[in-house]
Order: C-alpha cells, then structure tokens, then sequence
C-alpha cells in the first residue's frame, strides 16, 4: 500500500510554492539547440589562479573543518576587500561570517532576528529565494512593487505605506535580480531615513555589487550615514568572481548580530568548505583584475541588449548594475508565461517570464546577458523573428484593432 | 597618444572580435555607427589598428603544415642607429614572421616559418649568419602549439556547463 507523507509535512512547507523557474527548465532542458538568456550565473569560468589554489588547496591536505565564522585569513581579506572597496570597516573577528553561498547567509539573517508574524518587507520584482526564506523563518513577506516609470526603484513613500508595527525588517537587494536596477547614494539616504524612523533592520544583498556599470561609484548600504549599525551586508564571491558552483558567500554585520548568526550557523553547517576557502583567498589578493575584465565585457553586452531590444519594440529600460535586462513585452499582448513558453516553441530561445519574480513583474521577461555576443546576437535576430510573427497573426486575427 | 574613452571601448571591442556589424559595436559602445567607422578609420590611419588578421591552426590541414623555429641572435650595434638596421633589415625576409629586440643573452629573437626544416636551416645559412652584424644564431625548432596571443589552441575552450534556465 501507499503510505501517505503529507500529514507528516510542515505546514510552512507545504504552503510554499514551488519556484517559477523550475517549470521553465523542465522545458528548455528537454530541448536541443536551444539558446539560453535565462541562465542567473556569469558565463566567464572561475579565473584560473583562483582555481589553482583551491586545487593546491586540496593536493597539500587541507580537508579538515575550519572554524566556524571560515579561516581567519580569508575573514581577513574580506575585512581589507570590504573596506578598500566599499569603505566600511569590519572586525575579522567577530564581525564576519563566511558562508555556504550569499543564501545561507540570507538564511542565517532571518532566522536571528524574526519571530512568528515578524514582517519583512521585499521589493518586487524580486529575487525568488527571498519570501520563502521569510516564511521558513516564519515571518510574513509583504511586497512592494515597482515599475519601470522609476526604473524598479523603492521610493520612501512607498515603504512608508508598506510599514505597520509588525514590520521589523526590509531586504535590499543593489543592484537587483531580475531589474537589473541599482539604488544610488541618495535614493539609499532617502531610504535610510524611513528606515531610521521605524527601528528597521536591513538586509543588504549586494552580491552584484561588482557588476556595476556607471560611473558613479557603488554604495554599499552600510555606508550609508548611520545604517552600519542596522545594516547586515551579505555578499560573495558568486556573481563578481564568477564562482557560482563554489557555493562561497558572506555577511558582515555589528558583532551582537554576528553572534546571533553563528550560533545557528555552528549547528547547522559547522563552517563552510577548506578548500574553497583557499581559492576564495587568492580570488580576493590577486584576482581583482579578472573581475574589471569581466566587468567591463558585461557592461558591452549590457548596452548591445537594451539598444537592439528598444529597437525592435521591447521597451527596456537601462539596469545599473547585474547581468539582467527587464523588458517589458506588454506591447505583444501576450502574458509573460504566454510570450516565453512561445517563444521557446518557436524560436528555442530561452528568457524567464517576468511573473516568476512577483506579481509585478508580469508583463516583462528577463534576460540574462551572461552569454557570448555570438549568442546574444543569434538570440535578439530570432526573438526579433518571433515579434514579427505575433503582429502578422494579430493583424490575421483582429484587423480592425491594428490597423492604426 | 592618448585615446578618448570611446576610443579605447571601441579598441577593446574589435579586439575581441572584429567581425562583429558596425551597428553592433556602436550598441556595445553606446555611440553611432557614424562615429564607429571614423573612429576605426583614424586608428588605421594612425596605424594603431595595423591589421585584422585571422588565427588559423594550420596543423590540422592536411599539405599545410609550418616548420616553426625561434631563432636567438646576437648581433653587434652600429654606431649612430644601434639594433635598428640590422633589425629592419631582417625584417625584410618575407620568411620572418616576428622579430623583436631582447634584454639578456642575446639580442633578437626572430620567428621564421618554413616549409621543411631545410627550408629553415637555409635561410639560417644563407640569408641570416652572413649579415655583417650577426655575430651568432641559435635556432630552436617548435614541437607544438599549445597557446598563441592568448589563444588555447586545444582544450582551452572549456564547455558551458550551466544549467539553461537558472534563478
């Protein structure tokens, strides 16, 4: 007989969804020839110095646990690289954990600091990890949209409207997966005053930190005037390093908030992997280089995607910083869902429907730059191909509607 | 000289790949096609784009195959014009296919390419040792390609193992 699990579930569990994402990739991975745009990792391999030393890493014996918070030579250079890059200062002793990924730091900040209804709040669109870790923590998610007329930027009014008293804290994620749009120094002061005013906590997700295309300098939100003390930075090596597959991120934060953190981390992963470690070491002393290349083929790529995309109708506005660009596809008619499944069909280019990324995102697709330009250009001729299709059977359907 | 930052993007660009469409690299730039022709037409004018050429492993041709070798040279300065005339006058031999001048134990170091080894040691003998200057050769054949101008020719390019779609 079949024995029946779900009375046995969690009940936060099983009121979660299942991401959005997952669907695509059942579909598109059963495809041949197709080209991806939805892939959400740099197409650039680890640089080969950082790989070399993990390797070495490996062949001198380094298999052992470290301590918790991660070796403190690497907790070391993070301090250096976080304060030379960003201008915020961190003790390696106490003040920084290296983590399994910028998620497992996530993780770690919400589950210190919410009890059952805690509110955090989220702007959408947004990444899909961030509301189900606040439920698994067991707050309560609430979204605030945004649209391109601000280019998917939080206003302080909007996160004023969004507080109640439950509200206890707001994650931050610039620059932004899916938008690709990224907060400046006095939209985050703008912020940080609401934020002031309602004893919030703030979880800053800057894993794109690196991929930041103008001139101004980044902000890191804990640079912002009187925010360090309220602000837990998570970062990585993932996106800026191209170290996706090495599951390595990190968060800093003030020492009473660390402590907190690592109580939970030392029990549910005890530290994060030896050898890793040593490759993220020399990633951070002599691989910047490698991270201005990267950084400067993506930003190309970046300019070629929204110029050919506005060309062929698809307004798209310019994302500071990430891999991504946020089209809207509103004016095809169809739904997010309805334009990637056709256009996979159709044309075997795959993009990742905007709705997965909250409700706001409906009416867009995200496409991920992180290819070669070889692709990409392949990739805008066939979805250029596919909007073509759609007006010529608009036309065939409804004349009258198209006609001026 | 010193380039405007358009210029330099623009560099970088073709570069990478000099195939790509004029509107391409305009996008990439964010500047107009117009501006991209005049600018590639100023550095060819300027000679800082000297050529386009195209990296072929002729190994892999069946009749094709190059002789390599790498030649040390020592080779006495003249007066009034040091290693420049000799140089420019070795540069000449359409055999010569890279020259440059050297710190250390010799002076400089040629790349000829050949036909047949004999090919090679004749040009060696007969045009390269009698030049008034030369005072000494070392030739070293070249056994295989493993990277050229930063190019892997074999197990260099790694897969794309990413997942397609990915959050």
């Amino acid at each position: 007989m079949k024995h029946e699990y779900s009375h046995y579930f969690s009940e936060v569990v099983k009121d979660l969804k299942p991401s959005g994402i997952r669907k695509f990739f059942d579909l598109a991975a059963s495809m041949e020839g197709v080209i991806s745009l939805g892939v959400g990792e740099p197409d650039f391999i680890t640089p080969w110095g950082t790989r070399e030393a993990a390797i070495l890493s490996l062949e001198q014996g380094y298999t052992s646990y470290t301590a918790n918070a991660g070796l403190l030579e690497l907790r070391e250079e993070i301090s250096k690289y976080l304060s030379t890059r960003f201008g915020v200062q961190y003790d390696p002793t106490n003040q920084i954990i290296v983590t399994i990924g910028a998620s497992q730091a996530l993780d770690l900040a919400f589950r210190a600091i919410l009890n059952q209804g805690d509110e955090v709040l989220i702007v959408e669109p947004t990444f899909v990890s961030y509301a189900p870790l606040v439920s698994i923590a067991g707050g309560k998610p609430v979204a605030i949209s945004t649209s391109p007329e601000n280019g998917f930027k939080v206003t302080p009014e909007q996160l004023e409207a969004a507080i109640t008293e439950r509200t206890k804290a707001i994650l931050l994620c610039s620059p932004n997966n899916p938008t690709g749009s990224m907060l400046n120094k006095s939209e985050l002061e703008a912020i940080a005053e609401v934020i002031e005013k309602h004893d919030l906590i703030v979880l800053s997700d800057e894993i794109y930190s690196e991929l930041v295309y103008e001139d101004e300098p980044y902000t890191s939100f804990a640079a912002v005037k009187g925010m360090y003390e309220r602000t837990i930075l998570i970062n990585g090596f993932s996106k800026g390093f191209a170290m996706t597959g090495w599951r390595l991120g990190f968060l800093a934060a003030p020492s009473e908030l660390v402590s907190v953190m690592l109580k939970i981390f030392q029990y549910t992963t005890m530290c994060a992997p030896h050898m890793m470690q040593h490759g993220a070491i020399e990633a951070l002393r002599n691989g910047y280089h490698e991270v201005e290349t990267m950084r400067a083929s993506y930003r190309r790529r970046r300019n070629y995607m929204v110029q050919t995309l506005n060309e062929m109708g698809l307004d798209c506005h310019m994302p500071g910083g990430a891999f991504y660009v946020f089209p809207s596809i509103k004016s095809t008619g169809l739904s997010s869902e309805q334009f990637a499944e056709e256009l996979l069909m159709q044309e075997k280019v795959a993009v990742v429907p905007g709705n997965v990324f909250g409700e706001s995102g409906e009416g867009f697709i995200r496409c991920s730059y992180a290819t070669s330009m070889q692709q990409l250009q392949e990739a805008m001729k066939r979805i250029q191909r596919f909007i073509e299709t759609i007006k010529i059977n608009r036309k065939e359907k409804c004349p009258a509607e198209v006609s001026n | 000289m010193k380039l405007t930052h358009e210029e330099l993007e623009i560099l970088k660009i073709i570069e990478e790949n000099h195939r790509l469409p004029v509107e391409t690299i305009a996008a990439m730039a964010m500047v107009s096609e117009e501006t991209v022709k005049k600018t590639i037409k100023k550095l060819e004018d300027q000679k800082i784009i000297i050529s386009y050429p195209t990296l072929i492993d002729w190994s892999k041709v069946d009749g094709q195959e190059n002789v390599v070798a790498m030649i040390d040279v020592k080779v006495t300065p003249k007066r009034g014009v040091g290693f420049d005339e000799v140089a420019e006058r070795i540069a000449r031999f359409p055999e010569v296919s890279s020259l440059y001048l050297m710190s250390g134990a010799y002076d400089l170091s040629i790349t000829v390419e050949g036909k047949t080894m004999q090919q090679i040691a004749k040009f060696v003998s007969e045009k390269l040792s009698p030049i008034e200057s030369v005072v000494s050769t070392t030739t070293h054949f070249m056994l295989k390609k493993y990277k050229h101008d930063g190019v892997i020719f074999e197990g260099g390019d790694e897969k794309d193992r990413r997942m397609v779609v990915s959050p």
